[in-house]
């Protein structure tokens, strides 16, 4: 702002009469507030590593990534981690197998089909859907999806009241949402323009919908896909109420499964001594997860980025 | 509507035009009948599928209302939880723990979420590698999964550094860090909707960065900002995962405190009469789900209201 090197110095208005030291103040306190997101993560990498390389201390990392049984409380334990892992890929799977289709048509009726009024009225119901507790969801699944199943699928369901289908649907109740949202956003990033000239060649709507826009958007469709599986992945109290407790390797949908998130949860919930195997095993699992989650959310956020670039 | 040109004087001319004009707007209505057929089962499939989201939520507000009734009344609010008998098994400690943690959520979220905004949107120069870098950081931290919050609070804040123990208090700063994310990123598009000119006005009459931002910039974006903070309240609120980890998931019976001793909180209480075998529990839970989701409808109701209700056009 300094106007100092003009000819003639101008005099009082435009040069600041003093320094401003609350000025950089504001602004070193409000760097301040950015930080802390940084040192957050820094603290999350620091809190799950610590553990972990004490865990790898005790366990080999060829033990830890088998499929042995999983079994790390037992007086003689056993640290499979595969099989906890296919377990959380299993209930991923299947919620994504519902959500993915009724979410991105969902997301095409709102952004290509639907009325401005009914859009007003649709959008707001989904995300009301998003904002229900998970606690909520899982309790649903297990007193309400999983008889249902039993009922239509008598044969299917080795262990009631729980298997991978039941939390697979509470999930993926979650998903809907989530992948609507982020793919109608997408799409409607796509520029009329295009629509106006595949209409003007003839097209119909059907044909304008799925072979421009959807391809056109397919970078947001596909961030919004990631983004649900990683979610899927980090559930945990849908999968702690309806998945079950025995860590099975299968993607049976009627099998119980211990997902990573379950495993933390039902071993955390209480007061476990610091420095003891066990306290290890739930840090040497969340270093698995988070890196599962790292990995599709930069892929997701990369994605998300490109489409915002090309369009807006 | 067809602009006057020297030719379309002639009557002929007009007349050829737009019988020219028809000809090509028949052609281009004229869809082949499986064409038709095909747009109209699509148009089905997309109904079916809105129909199916919008189903699902009322059916799990319906469900929980339907199994709980039996549980409803007041006992919910004033009675603790209790192992034994179901008739009386409340939620009174977990409402006050809840309440403690939400307070706590706010003291810490709101000014550092929208401090972080104000530095992002208003200072920060998007050239400078750092300042990527929170940004990246901050997307990123938006999606870790909660229960990751859960272990970085177990680690950092119950025991560790800052050594709190299992209080409540602890829980409030997990689930702050939870939702900080989704508040500074609420808070920056809020920022960002505000038109440059508005800030260019204010400091070409002399005010400085400062008081650009705090007396045109923040008031003009406070209705985006509170619709963000709702929604994030909303999730901290709903939020059981992390809880488990920093203790929230002891078996409290007293009115817990925010600086000392064991709490409980909503979410989790709701969990711990879920996991009993008996059904009568569940029933309880399912009443305690009515209770929850009748607050947050009402908090996301509100800040969905809120930001149609402002939306500026500018």
């Amino acid at each position: 702002m300094a106007t100092g090197d003009l000819a003639a110095k101008p005099r009082g208005a435009l040069v600041a009469a003093r320094p401003r030291y609350g000025e950089k103040l504001i602004e070193a306190s409000l760097v301040a507030c950015a930080v802390i997101s940084v040192i957050t993560t820094t603290a999350i990498v620091i809190s799950l590593l610590t553990p972990t390389i004490g865990f790898f201390g005790e366990v080999s990392v060829g033990d830890f990534f088998s499929f042995d049984t999983w079994a790390p409380t037992h007086a003689d334990p056993s640290f499979g981690v595969l099989n906890i892992v296919v377990g959380t890929l299993a209930v991923t799977f299947w919620s994504l197998l519902f959500a993915v289709p009724l979410g991105l048509l969902s997301a095409i009726y709102l952004s290509e089909y639907a009325k401005p009024r009914v859009r007003r009225l649709i959008k707001p119901v989904l995300e009301v859907l998003a904002g229900i507790p998970t606690v909520a969801l899982g309790l649903f699944a297990v007193t309400f999806l999983s008889p249902e199943i039993q009922k239509i699928l008598p044969d299917l369901v080795k262990s009631p009241p729980f298997f991978v289908l039941a939390a697979g649907l509470g999930i993926g109740l979650l998903l809907i949402p989530i992948i609507a949202s982020i793919s109608d956003d997408a799409m409607r990033a796509v520029p009329g323009g295009l629509r106006e000239g595949a209409y003007g060649l003839g097209a119909t709507k059907l044909k304008v919908s799925t072979r421009i826009v959807f391809p056109a958007a397919i970078s947001g469709v596909v961030a919004s896909i990631v983004l649900a599986g990683s979610r899927a992945v980090g559930e945990t109290m849908i999968v702690l109420l309806a998945a079950g407790g025995t860590a099975n390797a299968t993607f049976n949908p009627g099998e119980q499964v211990l997902p990573m998130t379950a495993f933390i949860g039902k071993t955390a919930t209480g007061d476990i001594a610091t420095g003891t195997i066990t306290y290890d095993t739930i840090f040497a699992v969340g270093s698995v997860l988070f890196v599962m989650t790292l990995c599709m959310n930069a892929v997701a956020i990369r994605l998300v980025r490109r489409f915002r670039e090309v369009y807006e | 509507m067809t602009p006057r040109l020297p030719w379309t004087t002639s009557e002929r001319t007009r007349l050829a035009t737009a019988g020219a004009r028809a000809t090509v707007a028949g052609s281009l209505n004229r869809q082949p009948g499986s064409d038709v057929v095909k747009g109209r089962v699509f148009f089905a499939l997309l109904l079916f599928a809105v129909g199916v989201a919008m189903v699902a939520l009322a059916a799990v507000i319906i469900q929980s209302a339907i199994k709980g009734w039996p549980s409803f009344g007041t006992h919910l609010i004033t009675d603790g939880p209790s192992t034994i008998f179901p008739e009386d098994a409340g939620f009174r400690p977990a409402i006050i723990g809840s309440l403690y943690l939400i307070g706590g959520v706010i003291i810490l979220v709101v000014p550092i979420g929208v401090g972080a905004a104000v530095y992002l949107e208003e200072y920060a120069d998007r050239e400078r590698w750092w300042n990527r870098l929170i940004e990246l950081n901050i997307q990123n931290l938006a999606a870790v999964p909660s229960i990751i919050y859960g272990i970085l609070g177990l680690a950092f804040i119950v025991r560790g550094p800052l050594d709190l123990g299992f209080i409540a208090l602890a829980g409030s700063l997990t689930l702050a860090l939870l939702v900080l994310p989704t508040v500074i990123i609420a808070a920056r598009e809020a920022i960002r909707a505000v038109p440059p000119s508005i800030r260019e006005g204010s400091l070409a009459l002399g005010a400085t960065q400062w008081q650009t931002i705090r007396r045109q910039v923040l008031p003009a974006s406070i209705p985006g900002i509170a619709t963000g903070v709702i929604l994030a309240i909303s999730r901290a609120l709903g939020e059981a995962a992390p809880l488990l980890l920093v203790g929230a998931a002891t078996f409290v019976t007293f009115d817990p405190e925010p600086f000392s001793g064991g709490y409980s909180a909503m979410p989790v209480q709701i969990f711990n009469y879920a996991l009993r075998p008996q059904d009568e529990f569940k029933v309880v839970a399912a009443a305690g789900v009515i209770l929850m989701l009748v607050v947050l409808l009402a908090m996301n109701s509100f800040a969905i209201w809120l930001r149609n209700r402002y939306e500026q056009q500018w």
